[in-house]
């Protein structure tokens, strides 16, 4: 006999009204769990996509679309520029480096890259098969691409015109895959990699007479040899990012975005979605505080006279304070493990439910440090509702409570 | 075993009990008598400590209630005083054995569920001992009050109306039942009681209405 069974006995006296106000503060917490669950996964995919470039360089248009399409690989490119304004940039003293990047096609609808063997080791992609493209029309897999596709070394695939719908099918020039990627958590997994001139080639032979009809459809402007659709730079120093975007705006052909500032914008305008159904969820929580509160304090004065006898027993003051607040807490951890559990399942169902339809990575299998924080608020929310019901109980009038008929 | 120098208990400014000089020997029982309102219930809650009279001492086993502090007046009652309420009051959301438990825990007292188990088997509550008080006949939940009362070996037993509302055979069964366990227990108990039925079984007798 303890406090925990005193409280856990009067819980189970009333386990329908602990269930549901367990269950009020599980769906306040589930929903938050969820939330930073995702945004948390989400930053850090954008982080580690985002990982190493410093700026990209391509066709005039939207700053954010163009960071979506050449760092993200999920929105259409802004169009495409000529090689020799990418050659210029190689030789600028500010950068270090440059990745040139050559879109336009897709394969079973994951992008076909056309770049340099720096763009898989900026994200530290490695072969698990195979090796890494030599000539033309090789081509090498990331691994969610190899494992959707089924293909083995030595195979075939066909690419298709255009990366948002599958378009026409590029028959007449296959590629031969000569590697797989390791799985590397970043964009790399979903792409298909090549040389820039597989690209420039397929684009360049034999799609004259359909040119029109792409045209109509209007969705992208082709690639034509000689031009590829964005750069990305590393800097070489810190003073690059003060020059270098503003000397490449200024011509008239080139814009330049830069991916930390363009994601950072990006996680803005999601993060009022965010922080609205965040807010939502805060509201849950104090809801189910508030719930708890009115359980205890109608169950109090059902209790009243119970704790007069427990005194009387030899309880003191303290002790009953105690009890009310341990039966507090216990419907708070329920409540918070039972929030931690709904919303780890419901990210994992999501995340495959996501991961079928090909778009991010979410796991429910991994814990974020806000929701150490979250395990507080919720603790505390259901200490806070227990106080006022324990005070009630710590200056109950015992002579008064036992004298009445 | 106790006594009582010049109690005064006023409520609202109206004096509601007065009771110039009382005192009772160990182990010997003792009845206060009196009509409904006469001051029973102010009286036993002051024996109890669970009550501080406006004037006067109480002492119990040569203590002074007024000179401990709340922490050490409520362990004291813990440990020396058992009270079976006209209601019984037992913890609805516990078994019997648990409010048994709940008595030992309370006191401070070693939690000892075979001794507590045996005290229900010597009251014949054997089969209820895992039982909510609400499966309970009124004889078992009296005789149940009963036991968490004694459970920790008290010197002072106080029971409120134990036989009221009861035929002459059940009355003289529950009133066996604290006689008995207060003479197990070497105890003193003071019964407070409307029924006369009662009283030629006690030697010490203090008669409210005629002190009022």
């Amino acid at each position: 006999m303890n406090l925990l069974t005193i409280s856990l006995a009067y819980i189970r006296a009333r386990a329908l009204n602990a269930s549901l106000n367990v269950l009020l503060l599980g769906l306040g917490v589930g929903t938050i769990v969820v939330l930073l669950l995702f945004s948390r996964q989400l930053e850090q995919r954008l982080e580690r996509d985002a990982h190493g470039i410093d700026l990209v360089v391509g066709a005039k248009g939207s700053p954010l679309q163009l960071i979506l399409s050449s760092v993200y690989h999920i929105d259409i490119p802004t169009g495409n520029i000529p090689l020799q304004d990418a050659q210029r940039l190689e030789t600028d003293p500010l950068i270090k480096a440059t990745v040139p990047l050559a879109l336009g096609d897709s394969y079973e609808g994951f992008r076909i890259v056309g770049t340099s063997h720096a763009y898989v080791s900026l994200y530290e992609g490695v072969p698990e098969q195979g090796r890494l493209w030599q000539k033309p029309f090789e081509a090498v897999l990331g691994s969610e691409v190899a494992a959707h596709a089924r293909v083995k070394l030595g195979d075939q695939i066909v690419g298709s015109h255009g990366i948002v719908e599958a378009g026409e099918k590029h028959e007449h020039s296959p590629y031969t895959v000569v590697g797989v990627l390791k799985p590397s958590g970043s964009v790399l997994d979903r792409l298909v990699l090549t040389s820039v001139e597989s690209v420039w080639e397929i684009h360049g032979q034999g799609h004259h007479e359909d040119e029109d009809e792409h045209e109509e459809a209007g969705k992208e402007q082709h690639l034509q040899p000689q031009e590829v659709t964005a750069v990305l730079v590393q800097y070489r120093s810190p003073m690059a990012a003060a020059l270098l975007p503003r000397q490449i705006n200024s011509q008239s052909a080139l814009q330049a975005a830069s991916p930390a500032f363009e994601s950072a914008r990006l996680l803005n305008i999601v993060g009022v979605g965010l922080e609205t159904v965040q807010a939502f969820a805060l509201i849950l929580i104090l809801c189910a505080g508030l719930s708890v509160f009115i359980a205890l304090y109608n169950a109090l004065r059902e209790r009243s006279y119970d704790l007069a006898v427990m005194r009387t027993l030899g309880a003191s003051r303290g002790k009953l304070l105690a009890a009310v607040l341990v039966e507090g807490l216990i419907l708070a951890v329920l409540g918070v493990a039972l929030g931690l559990l709904l919303g780890h399942l419901l990210t994992g169902g999501l995340g495959m439910w996501l991961q079928a339809s090909q778009r991010v990575n979410v796991t429910g299998w991994t814990v974020v440090p806000g929701e150490l924080a979250l395990v507080a608020l919720a603790l505390a929310v259901g200490l806070l509702s227990a106080l006022l019901p324990a005070v009630l109980a710590y200056r109950t009038d015992i002579s008064r409570v036992l004298a009445q008929r | 075993m106790f006594a009582l120098q010049n109690v005064h208990h006023r409520y609202n400014g109206e004096e509601v009990l007065r009771i110039e000089d009382w005192s009772v020997p160990r182990g010997e029982h003792c009845l206060i008598l009196g009509p409904s309102g006469s001051g029973k219930t102010t009286l036993l809650h002051i024996l109890a400590g669970i009550l501080t009279p406006s004037e006067g001492s109480v002492s119990i086993a040569g203590q002074d209630l007024k000179a401990m502090s709340a922490s050490e007046l409520d362990r004291f009652r813990g440990r020396n005083i058992g009270i079976v309420f006209q209601r019984l009051h037992l913890i609805p959301s516990l078994t019997v054995l648990q409010n048994l438990l709940l008595a030992q825990y309370m006191a401070g007292a070693r939690s000892d569920a075979h001794a507590a188990s045996e005290l229900l088997v010597r009251l014949g509550l054997a089969d209820t001992a895992h039982r909510k008080p609400a499966a309970l006949s009124f004889g078992q939940s009296q005789r149940a009050a009963v036991a968490r009362a004694v459970v920790n070996h008290p010197i002072l037993i106080l029971a409120d109306e134990p036989t009221s509302n009861l035929d002459d055979a059940n009355a003289a069964a529950a009133l066996d039942v604290l006689t008995v366990q207060a003479k197990s227990c070497d105890a003193t108990l003071v019964i407070a009681t409307h029924d006369r039925r009662i009283k030629a079984h006690f030697e010490h007798t203090i008669d409210l209405s005629e002190a009022a």
